[in-house]
């Protein structure tokens, strides 16, 4: 009997398995033949990808489907949002049910390695932070010994805490609450002392307090947190469409190629900026994509800074410094590969 | 000549009647009652001023962002503009008439149901439990007669929990009589499949239901074959109600004396005849509170949906509260969603109570 089990799970798995490998290289296609690239989001997440007023998504997540669906089909608005849990990212993604997920998914081994699944970039930097009422007086989580620390529960920030508390000898107790607006809720009360989640998140839930001036996010970053968007492994056409839809944004920042200037910017005499808007190269062609592929991401969409200012950074209401996701010629680590 | 004269009856003491006696009957009997009562008007003293303060006096219901809540009360704001959204989810703005149409079809179908003088109101709810589905189907998914096709990706708040209730009510109801008349039947085969089939639906979480039809039933499929979500979780939701259902519907059948299946047979009826004449209408009419029970937490089982990224309403109240552009409005989203709940569930059990005393022949003690 348990034999039989056995044997039904591995073909079970093998069926999973086999189903994996023959959607390789039939992403784009696919994308192209529906009219519609059909992207993996979370369901509410500030900033990376959120409905608004109207029930449209906005957020950098969002932002960089659209960015892809420019660059495949020349039109951002072809974007079909589909919103996951957790639990259900990568299944959802493995199934072939989405051609792409961007929802805030941190880039680790293990996921990059062991579930038929590529990681094609880096979105956003993030990485777990403190944060404290200005009143306490604390610079630095240094000088946090003993302090009482709200945190959300079943997340991977518990652990990192516990880490970071034991590697610096110090001592704290936590306050554990079950979802987001109950945890800003305990601190606001001031039931604890600081509160532990990834930065971005406590930008957002900074803007939940009654004044959100009198809090300030620590400098400290206790762990390493980079999101980004995934495709299935063994698409390695589209795996690169996306991967380089992502760098196109971050060499137009660089290049200074906005959504404004770009008409003019195609006459530009600079060869870098040729080859990137499809005037001097043919770098489109290359990946299967239209000539004009960048140009229509830096049109529709915009490039990286005017993505990130205008979900995260300074432009909303989260106010979110860019930080280590500036541009590594002006003290970040944000870095594409040359256009060329 | 001394006339007799009929004097008034004089009225009841005072301490008896009006509002004093009913207070003395009802509130003041005992040393108990009195300090129940006590209790309970502090209580009340202490709790409803502040939320009647919180939820009316002071509270914001007009403006456009969080900058007209200034009152330091409630945010009504907030929910007047986010309603469409929690009502209608990602449906297209130009084609909401269509669900707007959709729901004065339920309330046409509905609200005869609730009046005792209504012509031919069994047949308004025939079709209400048979056209009108599909009617409603048609019109919200579009795709003919010259509809624009709106997937059912786009389908969320209120008219999604609708959906998934109504559907789930309609289907589940006569899968369950089938199922119970199944399980007592004497034929062995349809009697294993019925029990094997109650038994595995329930035994389950409605949550690992949801889960197996979003997560892992895609997994399994053919590559290219796959089958809408919305319609994977309301299968789900259907088939595991109607498990619930037959339990309930088989304790009216076991509830009814031999002698009515024994005189049914006697008349010369035949199975169905017998069991749609006689056996079921008395079946069914003793089971309305728990028939009713099970519609109920069927309604409030579907936000159970949002794990699998479905936006029901209390979803999308919960996406909606995290937007930094309000402050902390999490209580009014779920006061909102709990009260938008209460209205469905509330009026349900009203149904079914005037249901009951309709049908009441003499059951009831």
């Amino acid at each position: 009997m348990n034999k039989m089990i056995a044997a039904l799970a591995g073909v079970a798995a093998a069926g999973i398995f086999a189903t994996g490998s023959a959607q390789a290289a039939e992403t784009l296609d696919a994308v192209k033949g529906r009219g519609e690239l059909v992207c993996g989001v979370s369901t509410g997440l500030p900033g990376f990808s959120v409905p608004d007023d109207k029930g449209a998504w906005t957020g950098i997540d969002v932002d960089t489907c659209r960015a892809v669906a420019a660059a495949v089909l020349g039109d951002a608005n072809k974007v079909k949002f589909v919103p996951l849990t957790a639990k259900e990212r990568f299944t959802a993604l493995q199934s072939g049910e989405i051609d792409m997920l961007s929802r805030n998914t941190t880039w680790t081994a293990t996921r990059d390695t062991s579930l038929g699944l590529n990681f094609a970039g880096v979105n956003y930097y993030d990485g777990q932070g403190f944060m404290v009422m200005k009143s306490l007086g604390v610079k630095s989580a240094k000088e946090l010994s003993g302090a009482s620390v709200c945190i959300q529960s079943g997340t991977t920030t518990e652990l990192n805490l516990a880490d970071y508390f034991r590697l610096n000898g110090m001592e704290y107790s936590s306050v554990v609450f079950d979802t987001s607006d109950q945890t800003i809720q305990g601190f606001e009360a001031g039931r604890c002392d600081m509160l532990t989640s990834d930065q971005s998140q406590l930008y957002s839930l900074r803007t939940k307090l009654p004044d959100p001036s009198a809090a300030m996010v620590l400098p400290e970053v206790i762990s390493k947190e980079p999101l980004g968007p995934v495709v299935r492994q063994g698409d390695d056409e589209w795996f690169n469409i996306v991967k380089w839809s992502l760098f196109a944004m971050v060499n137009a920042e660089e290049f200074g190629i906005t959504s404004a200037n770009v008409d003019e910017m195609k006459d530009s005499k600079d060869p870098n900026v040729g080859r990137l808007l499809g005037t001097q190269d043919e770098l489109g062609p290359q990946m299967g994509l239209d000539k004009e592929w960048a140009y229509n991401i830096v049109k529709q969409v915009g490039n990286y800074s005017e993505m990130f200012e205008r979900t995260v950074g300074m432009g909303s209401p989260l106010e979110i410094a860019r930080g280590l996701n500036a541009l590594w010629s002006n003290g970040g680590i944000m870095y594409a590969p040359p256009a060329r | 000549m001394a006339v007799f004269e009929l004097k008034e009856a004089l009225p009841p003491p005072a301490r008896s009647a009006g509002a004093t006696g009913w207070i003395r009957a009802n509130l003041l009997s005992s040393p108990l009652n009195i300090a129940l009562t006590l209790l309970g008007a502090y209580l009340i003293l202490t709790f409803l001023p502040p939320l009647l303060d919180w939820a009316i006096f002071s509270a914001d219901f007009t403006g456009e962002t969080q900058d007209a809540c200034v009152s330091g009360g409630a945010c009504w704001t907030f929910i007047t503009n986010r309603l469409p959204f929690f009502t209608y989810g990602f449906y297209p703005e130009p084609e909401r008439w269509r669900v707007n149409i959709g729901f004065l079809l339920l309330a046409a179908v509905m609200i005869p149901q609730f009046i005792e003088k209504i012509p031919g109101k069994q047949w308004i709810g025939l079709f209400g439990l048979t056209g009108l589905p599909i009617l409603v189907a048609i019109l919200l998914s579009g795709g003919i007669f010259g509809l624009e096709s709106v997937p059912t990706d786009k389908w969320g708040g209120l008219m999604l929990t609708l959906v998934l209730a109504f559907v789930g009510i309609v289907g589940a109801l006569p899968i369950g009589v089938v199922l119970a008349l199944g399980r007592r039947s004497q034929m062995p085969i349809v009697r294993i499949v019925c029990t094997t089939f109650i038994e595995l639906w329930r035994g389950v979480p409605l949550i690992s239901v949801l889960f197996m039809a979003s997560v892992m039933l895609p997994l399994f499929l053919p590559e290219g074959v796959s089958f809408d979500k919305l319609l994977r979780a309301l299968i789900g939701i259907t088939m595991f109600q109607s498990a619930y259902m037959a339990e309930v519907i088989r304790g009216g059948l076991q509830a009814i004396p031999r002698g009515q299946y024994e005189a049914a047979s006697a008349l010369g009826l035949g199975y169905w005849r017998s069991m749609g004449l006689i056996i079921l209408p008395q079946a069914l009419k003793l089971v309305i509170p728990g028939i009713v029970n099970t519609f109920i937490s069927l309604f409030k089982d579907t936000t159970l949906v949002l794990i699998i990224g479905l936006f029901d309403i209390l979803q999308t109240v919960n996406s909606s509260i995290v937007d930094p552009s309000w402050n902390n409005v999490a209580t009014e989203g779920y006061v909102f969603a709990a009260f938008s709940f209460w209205v469905f569930c509330f009026s349900m059990s009203r149904y079914s109570q005037a249901l009951e005393r309709k049908l009441h022949t003499g059951h009831k003690r």
